[in-house]
């Protein structure tokens, strides 16, 4: 989520510096600075910001016939709809749910993994650990989602397996809103754990080696440097990642869900992005769709820039 | 710092090795299980070594035909979106690198903008049906050509080098073309590289754009032919949710379904190691403000 305030440019001493020209006039003798630009802020008029334009059709009664010049225009009633909706509001709790528990319980593991992997000092063993455990974020959900379904199944399932050797009930992981949540934290930890630490371990990067070895001497025991030195220097990268990752709490991802989602788990596992999904292009209710996501990305935007504005003043640096 | 081993160091490496077998153990347990047969699958499902290679999984799922279409499918989006975003990314990032470029937060604003805000699943939707893309791979590559993200990494790699270099090609009368492909392309090969890896593998995975976009079985993805092996189903029947009666039941025996894993895993699986410091940088490069 960059942001670009204001760019300030300083020019550093005996840099030579052409003098202002009129706005004009530069264009005229850059031209093909800004041709070079016209592809991509064409791309992004057309992909980006037309679709902008597209949530007309939150306000309309949409036919995909008649198209969006053509549909009914019915005001605020889709909205209307949605308020009533019972529905919505399940769908709005479950994405926010879904998204803290994965904050609170997967944010920590990072964490904890770039401290610990901080004090191997055996770099190949350290590089291998690293390798090894950011390989999960290069596999697709698909993927994961296969081997969840299989591990998890009722009747021959893995996990299953092992509950029935040690005596206890098979239990149906998938059919029942129970596990569902449970099930996503833990796929996502699998997932992300490695990739998320090298954030951390670049902040370690960072810290002076000396504060390190004057702790030594001083008779710091390990837990106390890291308790003292590792945690507090990487503290403002902890907590800006934290704060924007707050600002995504709306945002579950479509492919995360949506092949582990069934009618019986339906009822925790509905989520803003596969139900604008299903009632969008499979039940054909356009409007009410774009209503849905109209809502959910009105509020995203707002969440994001408060955290970014907050992540700004706390962290002296937004991180993106 | 000295390299005297503590009680600790141990322990750190007893919860280290955990974390390699917790990541690679469902690999290994997939791979075993694809080269076995159901029964030997039910005899012990946590083997991490096939127990006689058994390849009528792999002899089933390669003999069909929509495998064959949905790979090709794969590699052609993978490649095209790469190629192309590549293409963008300079194309916007190398004005934008220029300390000089009038109207530059203005433009950045507009950018970034989109990383923000976004019209949402059907105004997408209705655009690529008006655009006549619905039901073609290029729905699923004109989707990904360009990243605000990436292109702002690639734009802060490029302020990196030195501004006297374009000075002087300038001076000598060089084109913003020469400058842009002669002298800033080669020195950002490793922010392309690294662009260019994230781009292909994300491809490589998307899941949700094919969901969306595809219909026929001849333009499937390779996600959308996993979909179909894993679920066992028709798309009908994934109306309500994931085709829920036929899951515990599976259509598929499950080694097969497992051949199919392994078969979309093995090339990020092979070239992973080669190109994991990519990644890393990359990672490094978006994180780490200066």
């Amino acid at each position: 989520m960059s942001k670009q305030k204001k760019v300030q440019v300083t020019y550093p001493e005996g840099v030579y510096v052409a003098p202002k020209k009129s706005l004009l006039k530069y264009i005229a003798t850059n031209k093909w600075l800004y041709i070079l630009l016209l592809p991509g802020l064409l791309y992004l008029l057309v992909y980006n910001y037309l679709p902008m334009f597209g949530v007309v059709i939150a306000f309309q009664d949409f036919n995909m016939v008649k198209g969006i010049f053509h549909s009914d225009f019915i005001g605020w009633e889709n909205f209307a709809l949605l308020f009533q909706e019972q529905r919505f509001y399940e769908v709005f709790a479950n994405s926010v749910i879904l998204s803290f528990y994965n904050l609170i319980f997967g944010f920590p593991i990072p964490v904890i993994l770039a401290v610990l992997l901080n004090e191997i000092k055996q770099d190949l063993f350290k590089r291998f650990v690293q390798t090894v455990s950011y390989l999960p974020y290069f596999i697709s959900w698909v993927v994961v989602s296969g081997m969840l379904l299989q591990y998890l199944s009722q009747s021959d399932g893995m996990v299953n397996f092992i509950i029935e050797k040690l005596g206890g009930e098979k239990l149906p992981f998938l059919m029942s809103p129970k596990y569902f949540r449970g099930i996503i934290v833990v796929a996502n930890m699998w997932k992300g754990a490695g990739w998320g630490s090298i954030i951390y371990l670049a902040a370690m990067s960072n810290l002076d080696q000396q504060v390190y070895e004057a702790a030594l001497i001083d008779g710091a025991n390990r837990f106390q440097r890291m308790r003292y030195i590792t945690i507090p220097g990487i503290m403002s990268t902890i907590i800006t990642v934290l704060i924007l990752n707050m600002g995504t709490i709306m945002n579950n991802g479509f492919e995360q869900i949506f092949m582990l989602q069934n009618s019986m788990n339906l009822e925790v596992s509905e989520v803003f992005e596969t139900y604008t999904y299903k009632q969008g292009l499979m039940l054909g209710n356009f409007g009410y769709s774009t209503a849905v996501g109209l809502f959910k990305s009105v509020v995203s935007f707002f969440l994001v820039m408060t955290t970014n504005f907050i992540a700004r003043k706390v962290g002296q640096k937004g991180l993106w | 710092m000295k390299n005297k081993l503590y009680f600790f160091d141990y322990v750190n490496f007893v919860l280290m090795g955990l974390v390699i077998v917790i990541t690679l153990y469902p690999f290994l347990n997939v791979f075993a299980i694809s080269f076995s047969s159901y029964a030997e699958y039910l005899e012990n499902p946590l083997r991490i070594w096939p127990a006689s290679w058994a390849l009528g999984a792999y002899r089933d799922i390669l003999g069909r035909s929509t495998l064959w279409s949905s790979y090709g499918n794969t590699i052609f989006v993978a490649l095209a979106t790469t190629v192309i975003a590549l293409f963008m990314y300079l194309l916007t990032a190398y004005p934008l690198s220029r300390k000089d470029l009038r109207g530059k937060s203005g433009i950045m604003t507009f950018i970034v903008f989109t990383m923000m805000f976004n019209g949402g699943l059907i105004p997408t939707f209705y655009l690529i049906r008006s655009l006549h893309l619905y039901n073609t791979l290029w729905a699923l590559i004109f989707t990904m050509l360009f990243s605000a993200y990436n292109v702002t990494l690639m734009k802060n790699f490029m302020e990196s080098i030195p501004d006297s270099l374009v000075e002087a090609a300038r001076i000598d009368g060089a084109s913003e073309f020469y400058i842009l492909f002669r002298i800033m392309a080669p020195l950002s090969k490793a922010i392309i590289a690294t662009l260019a890896m994230f781009v292909a593998v994300g491809q490589w995975n998307a899941y949700a754009s094919s969901i969306y976009y595809i219909k026929d079985s001849s333009k499937w993805t390779l996600a959308l032919f996993l979909r179909e092996i894993i679920l066992g189903s028709s798309i009908q029947n994934v109306v309500s949710g994931a085709g829920e009666d036929l899951m515990e039941e599976t259509v598929e025996p499950i080694t097969m379904q497992y051949a199919a894993l392994i078969i979309t895993v093995v090339p990020i699986l092979v070239v992973y190691p080669f190109v994991q410091k990519y990644f890393v940088k990359g990672m490094m490069v978006g994180s780490v403000k200066e």
